[in-house]
């Protein structure tokens, strides 16, 4: 585990909203660490925190959130080309949310695909004025070279006709290449990180297929790094190379991609991969009158603070006077698989 | 896009039409022989009455013909030699009495337009963004008090609080020593001193409209996903409001571009009248009480060409800033 | 279950539909939301809207006012006092000369003389005795809406039989009437104009409006050029011009019903607008495809589907057109074209306020300006609350 593979780690973040209601914890104290040109895959149900982690570590928490603790280090290269090299190290959670350097890393070091392509484009302005502009904000290049660059960004996405495209407006496209469109926008200063927020949810399966493979292009050609936030586990399968699962804002499991389809610890973890409906079972067993796995039981009440393990409610494995009194430690409860389940315990190894 | 255009005057020209029939209609409403009662009045007052003039005049307005040839001969005028007629009020040609004047009533709404707008959007603006500062407490409470206050009323209450408390005399267009001397530098500045709170009055109320509408769109735009997009690519902040959620909330505002060149004209008349101004609010007034036609005609029929016109360019320059108003015409068309 | 340690949340605004115990399960509070009609939620969420309680509340005064008139204000409002004209509004105290507390009272009037413009007039008197004012005096008769006799009024002023002691709580204007009731007898008709004529225009833009929208094609586009036509005259001038035209030696009540139909000329316009629009973008809403694939009847489909999306939005529209009509019916009047005395209205009042010199002397003319002022200003609070109340996307 070398030090300079790191890109990102996030020590304890704590991120609150403060409501009339009362105060949701929507990032309970997270830990995660994402490596140089790996995929981080995080998994969760909505409401679990996995979106509000990213926005954390761009600083674009909307109010009434607030960063309340934790730290993010970003090991900023301080070359642009080079996977190793000299580094800075900034805690982007002290960064002001307005100020000078975050703004230095938005955009540029770290970028976001969010997950709606009809409105993630204003719709007034065409698309090479919202490609260039970042492209112009961040490097010192003429109106010109930017165009340039962002013509060949859109090539890059296999937009079709690029140069038409630049002059196009976001509502002229169909979705599939709007969140092209939306990629190429996010990668056009060639950030180390790339933050996806279920940028293929709104999708067709053929055109998530599609986007899906060329983000791993992408990744193989700039070798970035990809913080890939989803809720769907065959995605998940396809694209990251560690895993991480939240609920209820912390994390309950995390280790490589096959690790956790091969051998998940975490109940919910169980239940989530049980609950995909298995399509050769159906068809071989004539039992065609099994129901469909489900985890019983609701996410809870977002104001509602609870003793224990939060997941206690749900859980198969209840155990009575442990789960529901005292909070599951995260430990490592094998090499390079670490658990938050009274279940488990640190291994020795 | 240029059949657009010429469709759109073609369209224009019958709605003009209609409106001169219309105005001329409206101004023949009030009972009577029009011009035996002026004639009557400028008789019952001393003032000598002009046979031969008379007869001139009766000739060349054909106002001894039936009310179609009388429209003709009218909207004949208008159209062929731009003679608006005649006004027996001031007995002069209603050119002289109505276009002047109209010029410096468009001179004060002009002024109160560039104010109003100056100060409205970057208010609307930055209200919108910081929601439920004092700031926005204090202009939305102005501007309610400005949604509800129309003008004249406005003008009344100004008025007095300027007299009262300020002691300064309010009214007219320009002081006593400067009124019979050709334009020069310091007749404009007294000018200026006497249309600053005319100005303010005509401002007011634009103001209050454009701050409520600016303010909700900007509000429903600044939820919208690509303000959260736009902040992440490293904006300032600064950048981010006015390239992205401004660029669509302008959008109502520009439509209501729509009223504005006839508003220019006409929507400081009551104001003007309270007020004491030689513009054409009062020439209007008086002109509508004592019934001389050509005038008012004039008045209303000039103000709906504006409006057409002022219609058109707005949607003009609502199709050049919003790409998808253009799109969408181009489907349509 | 965990022990949970919930925090109570605020209330909701569907809180307040509550059919079942405080301490029920959530989800059955969540399900009188869910079955409550579209009227029941509208209802809620503008009782949420404070300014529109304040509105309703302020309305709902005034119209009281409007229908008691004669009972409320303290003098008959077409009276003259001619030796009390231009009086400055009567100081009402609590408190009196030697400083000490009573019940609300004036004093009497003394004849002085201006030391300044040498005219006569009344200054306050406070050697003379104290003139408690009384709930339910004595005072003008009245026939309470030309058919009832009575002269008990709200409020008045003790006197001896022989004495007068003027209570004009608003002042006086030039030819000696009480400002007060007048005001009060002047919303009669400068609050019901704006009323009638915006359900003339709901009526004539319902009407066109729906028609335009439905059946399309020529009746739509020769109803729209209509409107625009209309739209091209300036409204001001216009109604003026109209007004003007309107012969002098009319009776009040004629008068009055012309001044009403003059201002809904512009009122229908906007309202049938928005109908037609309304009524086209319905058209191609999915549900109501699918209302008409299940078999509907055309008229069903209007009825039951198409006219509650835009009812709201109908009574939003007249709510905000009242407050122009008031304005214009003030306009009108107080240029002298609109209705004129012995009418009373807040605009023919204002017609003495008319220049600086007066404005500057006798102030408190300018009333009827405030009364307007609070009544636009309600209406529109009022439009306001009923518009977020009735648009289902906001849920507050």
């Amino acid at each position: 585990m070398a030090q300079t593979d790191t890109l990102v780690e996030i020590k304890d973040l704590r991120t609150y909203f403060h409501l009339a209601e009362g105060v949701v914890h929507a990032v309970e104290g997270v830990d995660l660490t994402i490596r140089r040109g790996r995929t981080l895959g995080v998994v969760g149900e909505s409401g679990c925190g996995k979106s509000i982690t990213s926005l954390s570590l761009l600083q674009l928490v909307p109010p009434p959130g607030k960063i309340e603790g934790g730290q993010m280090l970003f090991y900023k290269p301080v070359q642009r080309n080079g996977t190793t090299g000299m580094v800075d190290v900034i805690d982007i959670a002290a960064l002001s949310p307005q100020g000078r350097e975050i703004r230095d890393i938005r955009g540029n070091h770290i970028s976001m695909v969010f997950q709606e392509p009809m409105t993630a484009m204003i719709p007034v302005r065409t698309i090479g004025q919202q490609i260039i502009e970042s492209i112009i904000l961040h490097q010192n290049v003429s109106k010109q070279e930017a165009r340039e660059q962002a013509i060949d960004m859109l090539a890059r996405v296999k937009m079709s006709r690029p140069q038409q495209v630049i002059d196009d407006y976001p509502f002229q496209l169909s979705g599939g290449m709007r969140q092209r469109a939306v990629i190429a926008m996010a990668l056009s200063c060639r950030p180390s990180l790339l933050i996806a927020d279920e940028p293929t949810t709104a999708l067709d399966v053929t055109t998530e297929a599609q986007i899906l493979d060329l983000m791993r292009a992408l990744q193989d050609d700039f070798g970035m790094a990809i913080m890939y936030i989803t809720h769907n586990l065959g995605v998940v399968a396809e694209m990251a190379q560690e895993v991480v699962v939240m609920y209820l804002g912390k994390i309950v499991e995390q280790t490589d991609v096959k690790t956790i389809f091969l051998n998940p610890l975490h109940p919910y973890t169980r239940g989530l991969l049980a609950s995909i409906p298995q399509l050769n079972e159906t068809i071989t067993h004539t039992d065609r009158s099994r129901r469909l796995q489900t985890i019983k039981g609701m996410v809870p009440d977002p104001y509602a603070r609870l003793t224990g393990c939060p997941f206690a409610p749900r859980c198969p494995a209840f155990i009575p006077d442990l789960c529901d009194k005292v909070e599951p430690k995260y430990v490592m409860a094998e090499p390079g698989h670490y658990v938050r389940c009274h279940l488990y315990t640190e291994t020795t190894s | 896009m240029l059949n657009y255009i010429i469709g759109r005057l073609a369209r224009m020209i019958p709605q003009i039409f209609l409106v001169s029939i219309l105005a001329f209609i409206i101004i023949q409403l009030p009972p009577g022989d029009f011009l035996t009662e002026q004639i009557n009045r400028l008789r019952a007052t001393g003032a000598t009455v002009d046979e031969a003039q008379i007869q001139l005049l009766t000739n060349l307005y054909g106002l001894d013909q039936p009310m179609y040839v009388q429209y003709f001969r009218w909207i004949g005028n208008i159209v062929t030699r731009l003679d608006f007629g005649y006004s027996f009020l001031w007995q002069r040609p209603v050119n002289d009495v109505l276009l002047s004047r109209m010029g410096m009533t468009f001179f004060i709404a002009f002024l109160a337009f560039l104010v109003s707008w100056g100060l409205a959007i970057p208010v609307g603006i930055y209200v919108a963004v910081k929601q439920y500062s004092f700031a926005d407490y204090f202009f939305t409470f102005i501007g309610f008090i400005g949604l509800a206050t129309p003008g004249f009323l406005l003008a009344l209450v100004l008025m007095y609080i300027s007299y009262a408390i300020l002691g300064i005399r309010v009214g007219g267009l320009y002081s006593p020593e400067f009124e019979p001397q050709p334009m020069s530098w310091a007749k404009f500045v007294d000018l200026l001193k006497h249309l600053w709170l005319p100005v303010i009055i005509l401002a007011i109320a634009g103001m209050a409209n454009i701050i409520r509408t600016l303010r909700a769109t900007m509000l429903d735009e600044l939820r919208k996903q690509y303000v959260t997009v736009a902040r992440s690519k490293g904006l300032s902040e600064y950048q981010v409001i006015m390239q992205y959620p401004v660029r669509i909330a302008i959008n109502p505002i520009i439509s209501q571009t729509t009223y504005l060149l006839a508003w220019l004209f006409s929507g400081g008349t009551v104001v003007e009248i309270v007020m004491n101004l030689n513009t054409a609010g009062p020439v209007l007034w008086r002109a509508l009480l004592q019934q001389d036609m050509y005038t008012a005609g004039a008045y209303i029929l000039i103000l709906g060409v504006l409006y057409s016109l002022g219609s058109l360019l707005s949607d003009l320059l609502l199709a050049a800033i919003d790409p998808r108003i253009r799109f969408g015409a181009m489907e349509a068309a | 279950m965990s022990t949970a340690n919930p925090i109570t949340p605020k209330r909701k605004w569907w809180d307040l539909a509550k059919k079942s115990p405080p301490g029920a399960a959530a989800h059955e509070q969540d399900e009188s939301f869910y079955r409550a009609g579209q009227w029941q939620l509208v209802w809620w969420k503008f009782r949420r809207h404070k300014l529109a309680q304040i509105a309703m509340v302020v309305l709902g005064i005034f119209y009281i006012i409007v229908i008691f008139a004669e009972f409320i204000s303290p003098y008959d409002p077409q009276k003259r006092f001619k030796d009390y004209s231009t009086l400055a509004p009567v100081n009402v105290r609590v408190v009196d000369a030697e400083g000490k507390l009573h019940l609300p009272f004036v004093y009497g009037l003394e004849r002085a003389r201006d030391p300044v413009t040498l005219r006569p007039i009344y200054q306050e008197n406070t050697a003379s005795k104290r003139h408690p004012i009384v709930l339910f005096a004595r005072g003008d008769e009245y026939k309470m809406w030309g058919l009832l006799p009575g002269n008990i009024h709200l409020f008045g002023v003790r006197t001896e039989p022989d004495e007068f002691v003027p209570l004009f709580i608003l002042g006086s204007d030039t030819l000696g009437h009480d400002m007060l009731s007048r005001i009060f007898f002047g919303a009669r008709i400068s609050l019901t104009v704006g009323l009638l004529g915006v359900f003339l225009s709901f009526f004539v833009g319902l009407l066109l409006g729906g028609i335009a929208g439905f059946f399309g094609g020529l009746a739509d586009e020769i109803i729209m050029r209509v409107i625009d036509v209309l739209l091209a005259l300036p409204t001001i001038p216009l109604w003026m011009s109209l007004a003007a035209a309107l012969p002098q030696d009319w009776p009040q009540l004629k008068t009055y019903f012309y001044v009403t139909i003059i201002l809904s000329i512009f009122g229908w316009t906007i309202l049938a607008r928005v109908v037609r629009g309304k009524l086209l973008s319905l058209r191609e809403e999915d549900y109501v495809m699918a209302a008409r694939l299940d078999g509907e009847s055309e008229g069903q489909i209007i009825t039951r589907y198409m006219l509650p999306g835009f009812t709201s939005y109908i009574i939003v529209s007249l709510t905000l057109a009242i407050p122009n009509m008031i304005l214009g019916e003030t306009a009108l009047s107080f240029l002298g074209v609109g209705l004129r005395p012995p009418t009373i209205s807040w605009g023919v009042m204002l017609q003495e306020a008319q220049n600086l010199q007066t404005i500057a002397q006798t102030p408190w003319l300018l009333w009827p300006v405030a009364f307007v002022i609070v009544a636009v200003l309600m209406f529109n609070f009022l439009g306001d609350g009923l518009r977020d109340a009735a648009d289902p996307y906001v849920t507050g």
